[in-house]
């Protein structure tokens, strides 16, 4: 075990699936000599060379549509898109190719591949780099969308990204980069995609979350033990799709209670599909309402910190909604 | 600007054998004859949707013909008929698409008909998006030159997905790169109904070439030996790891752009009877007996055995059966169903 943060977990993990593999290569903008504008990719030019670790063009569309080729004929891409906010152009190329092209070739082609995506607010990044992108891409079939919270999640997670036969879009929240450290294992070890993770057990409500939320969950968790003495389980969903209904449903049958805590805007959101699972398999099983708090619905948040902050779920407000809800 | 490859060329000095000249005109005349069959099982209501090829299958044969089946990747639209049957599709093969059969090889009946794809035969699956292929073909050939390969990536398309983004950032990259991929424009001058006028400035889509920084050839679309040389050359280039080109074939198409369009709403009758005294099918025929390949005997013998070749190949296809209502769900993910 070895104390890392999640860029480090990234970059380790990432660095040693090419040391392994040479069919491996990785593309998008800024990753060569810049390292990649978070550093996942740092050295990795040098070491690996310009053929497996490729500056592209500034084309996100481009970039997804490469990969997807790539795989076609026996490499295994790794993309990377700056910012999730810059994913747009590529939406038809993930969408209409990527997501699509087992399904429509009845599995004659499969697409081992992933799209790197770091995301998330929380960073002084305003409406255009802190978006929260993942309901768009979990809403398609065909697609595997993962979102880990900790070191080793994203390095385990990541490791099986890269291995599985089907593409991956694979979410990393710029705020847990440098702020999120834990125990990562030394060996190749892998977190199956699909799984969720119950981060901290509790007896007095379920609280679902993933990516940022979920630490500001665990610290409003601890909060309500310690001024109530009452647990909150929390749930780190992991991978948003597919969702592991299981885990939760287990969750909330042994609690009867349940709230999801997510960043995006709230209307249509993860948390929305995640409520509607409970509320549909395990309504009689409850005994509070649901609760879902999420961003407001705007365009992002606003690069004044006033506006920022009123944005972002924070600690506080989700302690008062779990004190709130426990208390029913 | 791009530069012309004139009709003067001669089988010979393209290395092109009698029997090459006898299978390329089969290929041309199979097209046109599943076409025609094609519409004919349109009106009958036995199918729902045809896209035709008929006016473009010099161009398509010419340039799929300086590929290599089985090593070469083959990226076509939803025109190319001609294109895939080159690289291995059998007339049955079209009509199990056309019938959306559960055999149909290129989707088990899940995309509309045209929408190629086989991995066996290095045809690369395509959607109905436009130019969404474009880069497709960059990062197969990307991979190609990765894995110190021999192969060529051919993608084809027309002249209204020059207009998309996509079309743009893969050309790009192809050229920055040097890869071993050639760019093939079918300009039969109507994106639907949209003229090229509306579509472009330019009068050349070939001209755009030299923005990346490689190769822009203009070419008779039916003329299928003038397709044929400037896809070997492009070819050859592309073998010889000097990258890519873009060949643009002038071309007709001669029907509607679907069985569901009406074309008299945008262009004359008039139009369309002019372009056909530039068939491919007859420009060839014309070469071959010409040049002693054939007489015209033989090809109106070749035809009535093709005629009747893919009416039984259309009967197989017909009597196949249809997909399994419960696969709705499988093969979404590795693993799932068969």
């Amino acid at each position: 075990m070895t104390e890392k943060n999640v860029v480090t977990a990234i970059h380790d993990a990432l660095h040693d699936e090419m040391a392994a593999d040479d069919r491996i290569v990785v593309l998008g903008q800024d990753i060569g000599v810049r390292g990649g504008v978070f550093r996942i990719t740092q050295g990795f030019i040098d070491e690996f060379g310009d053929r497996r670790v490729i500056d592209t063009p500034l084309a996100e569309s481009m970039i997804v549509g490469l990969a997807l080729g790539m795989s076609l004929h026996g490499l295994l891409p790794v993309a990377e898109i700056e910012f999730a906010d810059f994913i747009h152009p590529a939406f038809d190329q993930i969408v209409s190719e990527v997501a699509r092209m087992r399904y429509r070739t009845n599995g004659d082609f499969g697409l081992p591949m992933v799209i790197r995506v770091p995301w998330g607010g929380g960073i002084h990044g305003a409406l255009y780099h802190s978006q929260s992108i993942e309901a768009f891409y979990a809403h398609v079939p065909g697609l595997k969308v993962v979102a880990p919270s900790t070191p080793a999640d994203a390095a385990g997670l990541l490791r099986s990204a890269i291995r599985d036969p089907d593409p991956v879009l694979f979410l990393e929240h710029k705020k847990t980069y440098r702020l999120v450290k834990g125990e990562v294992p030394d060996e190749p070890f892998t977190v199956p995609i699909g799984n969720a993770d119950v981060k901290r057990e509790g007896e007095d409500l379920t609280v679902v979350a993933y990516g940022l939320m979920l630490h500001q969950c665990l610290d409003a968790a601890s909060r309500l033990e310690e001024e109530t003495g009452m647990h909150a389980e929390v749930i780190d969903v992991r991978t948003i799709s597919p969702l592991d209904k299981q885990t939760i449903l287990d969750s909330v049958r042994k609690t009867g209670k349940a709230m999801v805590v997510y960043e995006d805007n709230r209307t249509y959101g993860a948390g929305a599909e995640i409520v509607a699972t409970i509320a549909e398999e395990a309504m009689f099983d409850l005994d509070g309402p649901l609760l879902r708090i999420g961003g407001p619905d705007v365009p992002a948040m606003g690069f004044a910190a006033s506006l920022e902050h009123a944005f972002m779920p924070d600690t506080d407000r989700i302690y008062q909604r779990m004190l709130e809800l426990a208390r029913f | 600007m791009a530069t012309r490859v004139g009709p003067e060329t001669s089988h010979e000095a393209l290395g092109l054998s009698p029997d090459d000249l006898l299978a390329m005109y089969r290929f041309i005349l199979s097209a046109r004859l599943c076409d025609e069959a094609a519409f004919r099982l349109n009106r009958q209501g036995k199918a729902p949707f045809v896209v035709p090829v008929s006016g473009h299958e010099g161009c398509q044969v010419g340039t799929a013909y300086a590929l290599q089946p089985g090593s070469d990747i083959w990226l076509p639209y939803y025109r190319d008929l001609a294109v895939v049957l080159v690289a291995g599709f059998t007339p049955k093969d079209i009509f199990l698409g056309l019938f959306a059969k559960a055999d149909d090889p290129s989707s088990g009946g899940r995309q509309m008909p045209s929408h190629w794809g086989s991995r066996r035969l290095g045809i690369m699956s395509h959607s109905s998006p436009i130019a969404t292929q474009i880069p497709h073909a960059a990062g197969i050939a990307y991979a190609a030159k990765y894995r110190g390969e021999k192969t060529v990536a051919a993608c084809w398309f027309g002249e209204g997905a020059t207009s998309e983004g996509d079309w743009h950032e893969g050309l790009n990259f192809s050229g920055i790169h040097k890869l071993p991929v050639v760019y093939v424009c079918e300009n039969n001058h109507y994106a639907i109904s949209v003229t090229q006028a509306q579509q472009m400035a330019i009068e050349n889509v070939a001209d755009r070439a030299a923005a990346y920084g490689f190769p822009g050839v203009v070419v008779d679309g039916s003329d299928t030996l003038a397709c044929y040389a400037a896809m070997k050359h492009a070819v050859e280039r592309a073998r010889a790891g000097e990258g890519p080109t873009l060949i643009e074939a002038k071309t007709y198409r001669f029907f509607p752009h679907t069985s569901d369009d009406d074309d008299r709403s945008y262009r004359s009758r008039e139009e369309v009877e002019e372009a056909k005294h530039r068939d491919p099918l007859l420009v060839f025929g014309r070469y071959l007996t010409e040049h002693a390949i054939a007489d015209a005997g033989t090809l109106d013998a070749m035809e009535a055995e093709q005629r009747a070749e893919i009416d039984r190949q259309i009967d197989e296809a017909w009597s196949a059966p249809d997909p399994d209502p419960r696969t709705l769900e499988d093969r979404l993910y590795a693993g799932g169903g068969e």
